[in-house]
């Protein structure tokens, strides 16, 4: 039907299309502000490479099918699926797939009602309000609680479902949450699984990238290490990583909070006038106050009642001198 | 006799792009916008039932119209008007309302006398349908 529209169009220049729709500056900028995450980087250039043909191929009547792009982010804490799912929604705002481009996170307390009759309408409410842009739901496999048949999580499900199915065009739903019990969660719903059409696995930090992840977050303190600070620093990142609850770059940015405490307090107590320079900077003292390098790593903590809590994050923010 | 109230009431009914529009920009100067609806569509009837609630902090209008479709499902051969809530301080009201869904026919008022003391006499206005069946059931075909 659009032979004749397609033999004319014969040369298409992706180089400028790529230009026109601004997202080079989104990818560039997703390139340069985060720290490895090569993987994830990759995944999204592909995504975005994809609708960019997409949207191409549409212009010239070659496709007809709008491309499914719900998304489930997996990994673990602190890897950056919400940094990444921020930076997604800009991309999908300039290749025009989504027309507002703004993100609204929510968790299972945003969804999930508390009595009979109160999930439908809560859960709707979200949608509308996510309407024409992203919808971001973190640890998305709360949603879903097996043990307790009555839940009301289910029925936030359905309701997602049905508009993630018919809403394509308004709404874009990204899933996020733990490997594992994300796998768990769409092992239980098949039909949740075969609507998202793009799993992006985030890999765990290595100890380099760690570090560089600290000297970024310091200069954009407008703090600095000095040399030997920066050396125990990266003693820190290997211990801290054998602790339990460790959260990639959550935990040292909490990491990173409490050596500021303990800076200003020094500061505060030492009582000599001070420079500019004693203001930005850490020493190896600030950091090797830290707890992990006191204590031996504990063999009992694994086993520990504490454990059994379901939330790993449950004891990174705690302050530990 | 087609009932005018509201915005845009003297133009042809708004089709659904245009009325997507319209929410737009009521989104667009941060205004509430809440779906309602009545049978009784006296001029001092400014009690109509409400679809849902009130929907704050939309960014886009797709969840307006969803909404609205399903109001025009549940309540079809009513009217069905579009209120745009203005919540900064000072104004605090609603700042557009406009009709997006009337019954088919719509037979008008009568003029009511009344005669009292003195031979003066009192108007007031009926509307056929109210008068002809109850709520509910007055647009019906």
């Amino acid at each position: 039907m659009n032979a004749p529209e397609k033999a004319r169009i014969d040369a298409i220049d992706l180089g400028a299309e790529f230009r026109d729709a601004g997202i080079a500056e989104v990818l560039e900028a997703l390139e340069h502000d985060l720290v490895g995450l090569a993987p994830v980087k990759r995944r999204v250039r592909e995504i975005a490479a994809l609708l960019l043909v997409d949207r191409v191929r549409q212009r010239l009547g070659l496709s007809t099918q709008a491309p499914s792009l719900h998304m489930s982010f997996t990994g673990n804490p602190g890897t950056g699926k919400t940094t990444v799912a921020l930076r997604m929604a800009e991309i999908l705002h300039r290749l025009g797939y989504s027309r507002r481009g703004h993100v609204v996170a929510v968790t299972r307390d945003d969804l999930v009602g508390q009595y009979i009759g109160h999930t439908a309408p809560k859960t709707k409410e979200v949608l509308k309000r996510a309407m024409g842009g992203v919808l971001f739901i973190d640890e998305a496999y709360y949603l879903y609680r097996p043990e307790n048949e009555r839940d009301y999580g289910q029925e936030a499900i359905e309701i997602l479902l049905q508009v993630m199915e018919n809403q394509r065009d308004d709404l874009v739903v990204i899933l996020a949450g733990y490997a594992d019990r994300m796998e768990h969660f769409f092992a239980s719903n098949p039909g949740m699984k075969s609507r998202i059409a793009h799993h992006v696995d985030f890999p765990d930090y290595h100890d380099g990238e760690l570090g560089d992840i600290a000297e970024r977050m310091l200069a954009q303190w407008n703090y600095r290490f000095d040399p030997a600070a920066r050396l125990a620093f990266a003693e820190y990142i290997t211990l801290r990583r054998q602790r339990p609850h460790f959260a990639n770059a959550r935990s040292i940015r909490n990491a990173l909070d409490r050596m500021r405490l303990r800076q200003a307090l020094r500061l505060f107590e030492q009582g000599n006038p001070l420079d500019a320079d004693a203001l930005i900077t850490l020493t190896e003292a600030d950091v090797r106050a830290s707890r992990q390098f006191a204590s031996p790593l504990p063999a009992t903590e694994s086993d520990d009642v504490r454990n059994l809590d379901f939330d790993p994050e449950r004891d990174t923010d705690r302050i530990d001198y | 006799m087609r009932i005018t109230q509201g915005c845009f009431s003297f133009l042809p009914d708004l089709s659904d792009a245009q009325i997507t529009a319209q929410v737009h920009y009521c989104l667009r100067q941060g205004w509430a916008v809440a779906i309602e609806y009545t049978d009784d569509p006296h001029p001092r009837n400014t009690y109509w039932n409400m679809s849902g609630l009130p929907m704050f902090d939309l960014q886009d209008p797709a969840g307006v119209i969803s909404e609205l479709n399903a109001c025009r499902r549940a309540n079809p051969g009513t009217y069905i008007r579009i209120n745009a809530f203005d919540p900064t301080q000072g104004w605090e009201t609603v700042r557009m309302s406009f009709i997006v869904q009337r019954p088919d026919s719509e037979p008008g008022f009568r003029l009511v006398r009344q005669e009292t003391r003195g031979r003066s006499l009192h108007y007031t206005m009926e509307s056929y349908a109210v008068a002809r069946h109850p709520e509910g059931t007055r647009y019906r075909a």
